[in-house]
């Protein structure tokens, strides 16, 4: 035993066999990704940035229940509401600080209608705080550009629910 | 008049020697990272260039722009001297190398010599940054590297003592030509891979990277430096490992000379086949950067101190016996 470890030692039998290795492992498939040209897969229910949707007749889905204001464990939501001319109850402010947001998921757990959702956006990186507390306009905004993704992630999704 | 026209024609010819060692110097470190990535199967520096073959000149201009930010308690002029030191003697080095018969800058007859001096002077760059430095973790790291320097080149000299002795002269020219019949990787094998070992230690690099251990040391006696000043001590490591490199072809891989006097081989330009061994060199350089673990300090003075060098003086009794006792010493002068 203690022969065959000096002789080992000696002929560095595990460096040569580690060297063989490593020539092996050059030629194989890389893990990696070219990250901006090539991106990774995401699950539907990644917890990206947030979204507010609309109903497809251009409808705020968001009732201004404040559940999700109520439930917000970094509390980054702030949700002012008003009564509109038809009687229905619609926001007048839907702030969501992103800094102070922790992507837990919540928000859009709470949600009765799924109004405040978060989508497969992660790119959102910006030059100044202030671009990132997003409020209602923007929220908006982003569930228009992301709809599409959007309902079909929750279709893929409800199964498991 | 006569002295500035000897003048020119050398630092022209010191021009077209340093601006290929530095564009090669640019182009090894992407090859280091890449082979490093390609291991661990990561992709490494591809975006920059074709294949990121310039990310080096990317990273030199992003050094070049930052700040040079200097200590309040350092001591300034050897701050500021020892990445100039550590990139000059790596530099100077070159002047001896040949790359083929007669394309060499200085063909001086103590040229191993010269070589062996100008490498060991080169622990003055890395000791200097870390006393002026001022600060607690590049002194320890500069210790470390002195006593590490100090000891591989012990058995660095003594493995060169082995060629020596075949070869009879201190020429480096002379050196590779004594290998016209057989490289003296053949008889000589244990030396080479002492000798390798001994030059990754020589060079700080893995696994003998304990001056700038990063778990430990920060990054050694490079801590306190910032902006060009690092650029220049990185640049003037991988020129040193590129000088280790050469030394290991001329002395054990035959330099300039093809491995088989036959056709095929032997119409190839000799400097690219001194190229292509200094990169066969620096590949398994790489390659052990990626493989092995790094050692513990006393490890490493234990290796040193107590194989290394008794396994190489026995080499040498060995070997010179064994010339002397076949009779085939090298006699020859050389002239």
């Amino acid at each position: 035993m203690k022969l065959n470890r000096i002789l080992k030692t000696i002929f560095l039998a595990e460096f040569v066999s580690a060297f063989f290795i490593a020539i092996k492992e050059i030629f194989k498939r890389k893990k990696t990704i070219n990250y901006p040209h090539e991106k990774g897969k995401i699950s539907p229910r990644f917890r990206g940035e947030h979204a507010l949707r609309r109903y497809p007749n251009g409808e705020e889905r968001c009732i201004a229940c404040k559940l999700c204001e109520a439930v917000c464990p970094a509390q980054a939501i702030t949700i002012e509401s008003k009564e509109r001319e038809d009687g229905s109850r619609k926001t007048t402010r839907y702030d969501i600080d992103m800094l102070k947001c922790i992507y837990c998921g919540l928000c859009q757990e709470s949600c009765p209608v799924d109004a405040i959702v978060q989508g497969p956006n992660f790119e959102f990186a910006t030059e100044t705080r202030e671009e990132l507390y997003y409020n209602k306009e923007k929220l908006l905004d982003n569930g228009d550009r992301w709809e599409s993704v959007l309902e079909k992630n929750i279709k893929l999704d409800k199964i498991y629910r | 008049m006569q002295y500035l026209n000897i003048l020119i024609q050398e630092l022209y010819k010191i021009f077209f020697l340093i601006i290929p060692i530095l564009v090669s110097v640019a182009l090894i470190v992407w090859l280091d990272r890449r082979v490093w990535g390609f291991v661990q199967k990561r992709r490494g520096p591809n975006i920059v260039g074709p294949f990121g073959l310039f990310q080096t000149l990317a990273d030199a201009l992003k050094y070049i722009f930052k700040e040079i930010i200097i200590p309040a308690s350092a001591n300034k002029i050897i701050f500021i001297l020892a990445p100039i030191v550590t990139m000059t003697l790596a530099l100077v080095a070159w002047a001896v190398i040949p790359l083929s018969e007669d394309l060499v800058l200085s063909n001086i007859n103590i040229g191993i010599l010269y070589l062996f001096a100008v490498s060991s002077l080169g622990v003055y760059g890395i000791i200097m940054g870390g006393w002026a430095s001022n600060s607690k973790y590049p002194f320890l790291g500069s210790i470390r590297s002195a006593a590490q320097m100090v000891s591989y080149e012990v058995s660095i000299g003594i493995i060169i003592i082995n060629v020596l002795l075949c070869v009879g002269s201190l020429n480096l020219t002379d050196i590779v030509l004594a290998q016209k019949n057989i490289w003296f990787v053949i008889p000589l094998f244990p030396m080479f891979v002492i000798f390798f070992i001994s030059a990754l230690a020589e060079t700080n690099r893995p696994p003998f990277d304990l001056p700038e251990a990063e778990a430990e040391l920060v990054a050694g006696y490079q801590t306190e430096y910032s902006g060009m000043m690092y650029a220049m001590f990185w640049l003037g490591e991988y020129a040193n490992i590129l000088l280790m490199c050469a030394m290991g072809s001329i002395l054990f891989l035959g330099g300039w000379l093809p491995p088989l006097e036959i056709y095929p081989l032997d119409i190839i330009p000799a400097p690219i086949w001194m190229v292509l061994k200094i990169l066969f060199l620096f590949f398994l350089f790489s390659i052990v950067k990626a493989i092995v673990p790094r050692y513990r300090y006393d490890q490493l003075m234990k290796l040193g101190w107590k194989i290394f060098l008794p396994f190489s003086l026995l080499y040498v009794v060995l070997t010179a016996s064994f010339l002397f006792y076949f009779d085939m010493l090298p006699t020859k002068d050389f002239g």
